[in-house]
Formats: structure tokens, sequence, C-alpha cells
């Protein structure tokens, strides 16, 4: 009340007054923000200082301050290991795959929903198209694993009905990627359409109806109207999966591996993972080097599709 | 002319109206599908699942691997400690991001950008999985409820979906109005903020708890006690690593056939049960998903 009343008979003293005055005046907002920030602190800026570890010899007993510095010794001995350009190939090969196979699907569904007109079959759709979302990527797997079973798997039941032998679509090395990649379409399309149905349904119908009087018909009114309303949304989205390109989800790579697939499923996360936890003799410094290489490489490319997307279609994250 | 332009684009609509109809159609089927087997599997006997009968709906009707899963310790030890990860971390995720997206929502907040880049700035860049364990382990929160709950407190992506609800439904002259009334910030937040954002704090419970109830990662490299795992790493050990102990040593050759049977059969059912507390939870939060999954895609 008083800050109102002050703030009323000064009139445009308001704007010059000192920062320190201004802070004091939410105080209480600081009050309300605090832990959160204290957990920032801790849990998000403190692991930023430790990764100074990637650039030591770090052991438990000298801690993450007290070890030896040893410069670039870590990043060297990855990048000369004979697992670096396996692993960065499958890395990559997995994510761009990724890319292109998750893009197209979501907005497939979610113009396939907004066209569907009654109302019923569309709500149905949407609302079953989600539903694989909640699915745990443990259970996932576990169904992918149980329906390609060529023990009791339905796909092998279902080929054999139309008269095909059992084919053990598991077993190939070579087959991880497709199965990882398409598995994760069925489980998103329906997720990641929200958001492409939320854009759609914004769009300002005197574009429909000027492209039905200049004779288009509705596959035209996609491409024409529909599609470039929609890109901005698509971009954004790419530009965010850019950034993660190198970090593909530890979670379902790691369950899917096995021994006889290790060739082709290997990424960055799983191996970070094996040497600085998993293994005998755990190590933490190669390990974080091998983590800091990629989150820079990450934040680089994200900085940079931004960028040359901002250049090219005015459309960017920041 | 005019006429047969008009009826040659009616039949083109017509046309693409049944092959939109198909296509919905097949996205439906290509979903629901692989969900339905499991779920007629998990019903069916083991005999009828490997004569390979089973394709739509059960057969040979039978509960038996229900009845197994209710008596395995480690599935209802892994359940209830499912439950309690996933509700205490839940309750302290929505708690932390509350608290700062209401004081990052107030334009009037001194500093406000540098807070919102150190917050948004953790989404492009971590510190990484190691330097995090250390952490982890030198507040000596290994093995404890406290690893699982704490260093996922919070998501930055929930954050400003709260942040951008709060902007675009508390009106600034409701706060002024408020505040001529004497109410402070924190009385704003807790008895006007708070009340009037239930549907946004709905979506984020669920984002948050759907997060928790499938994860096994932290689990797995923070506990080692198996007497804590949580019901996603008990279902790795028997979905994915296939280490299903199910024949004890005082069963007679007879009841051990019987559950070399029951195998598949429980990891049908053990993929219906796991699933289904999510399941429930989404139709009581499915009209404000598509909601807060807008938010989010506004700027912050």
């Amino acid at each position: 009340m008083t800050i109102t009343k002050t703030a009323a008979s000064r009139g445009t003293a308001v704007s010059r007054r000192s920062p320190l005055k201004k802070m004091a005046r939410c105080w209480q907002l600081y009050l309300i923000l605090l832990l959160p920030l204290l957990y920032l602190l801790i849990f998000c800026y403190y692991p930023m200082f430790g990764v100074q570890i990637a650039f030591k010899d770090f052991t438990v007993s000298q801690g993450i301050w007290g070890s030896p510095w040893v410069g670039l010794k870590h990043f060297e001995k990855f990048i000369q290991s004979p697992q670096f350009f396996r692993v960065m190939k499958n890395t990559i090969l997995i994510s761009f795959y990724s890319l292109l196979a998750s893009t197209p699907v979501p907005i497939l569904l979610a113009l396939c929903v907004t066209y569907i007109r009654n109302t019923f079959f569309k709500k149905s759709v949407q609302m079953i198209t989600y539903m694989p979302y909640f699915i745990s990527t443990v259970v996932l797997v576990g169904m992918i694993n149980q329906l390609f079973s060529t023990r009791t798997g339905v796909f092998n039941t279902l080929l054999q009905m139309i008269g095909f032998g059992p084919v053990d679509i598991l077993s190939p090395p070579q087959n991880f990627i497709h199965i990882y990649v398409w598995s994760g379409v069925w489980q998103m399309a329906g997720f990641n359409a929200i958001i492409y149905i939320a854009a759609l349904s914004s769009v300002d119908p005197a574009l429909y109806e000027a492209c039905t009087i200049d004779g288009g018909n509705k596959f035209q009114q996609i491409w024409y109207v529909d599609l470039p309303s929609i890109l901005p949304t698509v971009i954004i989205m790419l530009i965010m999966n850019c950034g993660s390109v190198l970090n593909i989800g530890f979670e379902k790579v790691f369950l899917m591996q096995n021994p006889s697939n290790l060739e082709y499923s290997e990424v960055i996360s799983t191996l970070v993972y094996k040497v600085g936890l998993k293994s005998t003799i755990p190590m933490y410094s190669y390990s974080s080097a091998v983590g800091l290489f990629t989150s820079v490489i990450s934040l680089i490319l994200l900085t940079l599709v931004n960028a040359i997307s901002r250049r090219v279609s005015e459309t960017s994250l920041w | 002319m005019t006429k047969t332009q008009r009826v040659r684009s009616s039949g083109a609509d017509r046309t693409f109206y049944a092959v939109n109809t198909l296509l919905g159609a097949l996205f439906i089927l290509i979903t629901l599908y692989p969900l339905i087997f499991v779920v007629s599997a998990s019903f069916s006997s083991g005999e009828a699942l490997l004569r390979g009968e089973v394709w739509l709906l059960p057969r040979e009707f039978n509960l038996e691997a229900y009845k197994t899963i209710f008596e395995m310790p480690e599935i209802l030890r892994g359940f209830l400690n499912s439950v309690l990860y996933t509700a205490a971390g839940t309750f302290i995720n929505v708690v932390f991001t509350l608290l700062a997206a209401y004081p990052l929502s107030r334009r009037d907040l001194y500093g406000r950008p540098v807070f919102m880049f150190l917050f948004v700035f953790t989404m492009m860049f971590s510190g990484g999985l190691i330097p995090t364990y250390l952490l982890v382990r030198d507040l000596h929160m290994l093995n404890t409820i406290w690893a699982l709950i704490i260093p996922g407190a919070f998501s930055v992506w929930n954050m400003t979906i709260t942040m951008n609800f709060f902007r675009g439904n508390l009106p600034e002259e409701m706060l002024e109005a408020t505040q001529i009334d004497g109410c402070s910030d924190i009385q704003f937040l807790w008895r006007f903020a708070i009340p009037l954002s239930k549907s946004i704090i709905a979506v984020i419970a669920l984002f948050y708890a759907v997060g928790h109830w499938n994860s096994y990662f932290n689990a797995l490299i923070y506990l080692t006690d198996a007497q804590k795992y949580p019901l996603q790493l008990v279902l790795r050990d028997i979905l994915i690593n296939n280490q299903l102990d199910i024949s004890s040593s005082q069963m007679d050759v007879q009841t051990i056939m019987r559950k070399e049977y029951l195998q598949d059969l429980l990891k049908y059912s053990i993929i219906v049960v796991s699933t289904v507390p999510m399941m429930l939870l989404y139709p009581f939060v499915q009209k404000y998903l598509v909601k807060g999954v807008m938010l989010g895609s506004l700027k912050g």
C-alpha cells in the first residue's frame, strides 16, 4: 500500500530508483525463488565446475579440486581410441535417422486428425495415438522382444497365417537401428502431433476460403496453406532436436544392447556410463572428457542451426 | 465450364476424405494392435500362446499369470517402491516448479533476465553424468530415496510451461488490487496464484509422475540395494535380462514344467500390470494435456 502511494506521488521518479531499492521492493519474490535457485546452483552449476576432472587425473583420495591437471590428455585418448570412429558414427547415424523418421509422421498424423470430420472418430484417433507415450522404456523394449520373438511373437504368428516362415527380426545386429527408430516413432508420434494439431487449429480460415475460391482442392490446400502455416513450429522442433543429436537417450539404447549388436548400438552415452561407472576400475576423468566433448559439440550445433535458421527462415529459438 | 470444375473438385475432395479416413483407421490399428495383443496374451493360457493361437482375442482364458505375479515378492516390493518414489518425487517437483515459475512470471522481478538465463542455460549444457554422480556420492545420498528424487527435482521445460500459464491467466489488475488490500507476494502466490492454476498443476504433475514411474536410469546408477529397486528396474531384470526366478527348490517336476509354460505369459501380464497405473491417470488429465503442450510451445 505504501509503495503505490509513494509511486503515485513521485510520478516519474519511479523509473530512476536505484537498483537496490528495486531489489528491495521484490524481496519476497527473491525469497520464493531462493529454494529453486539454490537447487540449480548445487545440482546444475556445481557439476559444471566438477567437469574440470575431464582435464585432470582424478583420484578419489585427492578429490575434484586436488587432482593434478593433465590438459587435454583424456580428449586425445578418446579421439585416438579405436572406439571413437565407431561410436561417433553410430551416434550420428541413429540421431539423423530418428530425426528424419520422427518428423514427418507426427505432421501426417496432425493433418489426418485435422481433416477428420466425424468428431468421435477424430477424438478416438487422437486419444489412442498418444497412449503409447505412457509406456515406459523398459516395457517398450520388453514388448518389442516379445512381439518379434520367434517363440511366441505375434509378428511371426501373423506371418505364418499368411503362409510365410518365421523371420527372426531381432537377431541380426544391423536391424538394431531400424527397430530403435521405428519403435520410437510408434511411441512418440501421437504426443508429438499435439503441437502440430494446435498449430493447425490456429490457421486463419480466410486462407482456406481463398484457396477454395482459387479452385484448390484439399491436397493443394494442405500443400499451399497448412504446411507453410506450421513450418515455423516444425523448424523450432528441428532446431531443438539438432541440439540433442549427440545426446541420444541412454535408457532405450542401453536396454536394447546385447553383446552381438554392440558393433551397431554402442553410442556415446552408453560408453560414458560403461567406462565411467560400470567398469571395475572406473575411469572418471576419461568418461567426463567424453561427456564434455559431446556437450560442447551439441551446444555449438544448437547455436549454429539456430543462427542458420534465423537467417534463412526468420524462425529461431532466441 | 465452371460447373464441371466444381464437380471435379468435389470429387477430388471426396477421394481426399476417404483416403484420410483410411489413414486415421490405419493410425489407430498400428497403435492399438500391439497393445490389444499384449492384453489378450496375458489372459490366455501358456499353451495356447506357445501354439501361436493368440493373435487378437484371449484363448483359453485364465488368470494364472496374474496370480503368480502378485505372489512374487520382488514385483510387489518394486511396485510399492515405485509408488513411494513417484509420489514423493512428483510432490517435490511440483513445489519447486511453482516456486521458480511464479517469481519468473512477474515482469517487475528485478534481474529477471539473469535468473531466466541461469535456468535456461541448464537445458543446453550440463556437467554430465560423472560430476553429478560424484556430487550425489559426496552428499551421501547414494542408495537412498533422495538420490532418486533430488537430482532431477526440476525440469526447466515444465517451469517454462507453468510460467507462461501464470502470465496468461493471472491478470496484472488482480495483483494490483490485492496489493492495495495489503496482500504480500507470498500470500498472493499461496492464496491466488496456486488455487487458480489447478489445471497447469495437473499437467506438470502428470509429466513428472510419468517420468518418475517410467525411469530406471537414476535407480540403476544410484541404488545398490535390491530391496530399494523401483518397479522398472525389477521389470528390466525380468523382461530384458530374462532373470525370471519362479522355480524354487521345493517344487516338483510337474510344477516346474507348468512354470516353464508360464514364462512368456508372465512377461505379458507384467507389462500390463506395470503400465495400468499410468493409463489410469491419463483420462483424468487428458483434457489438460493438450493445453499443457500448447503452453510449452510459446516462447518464454
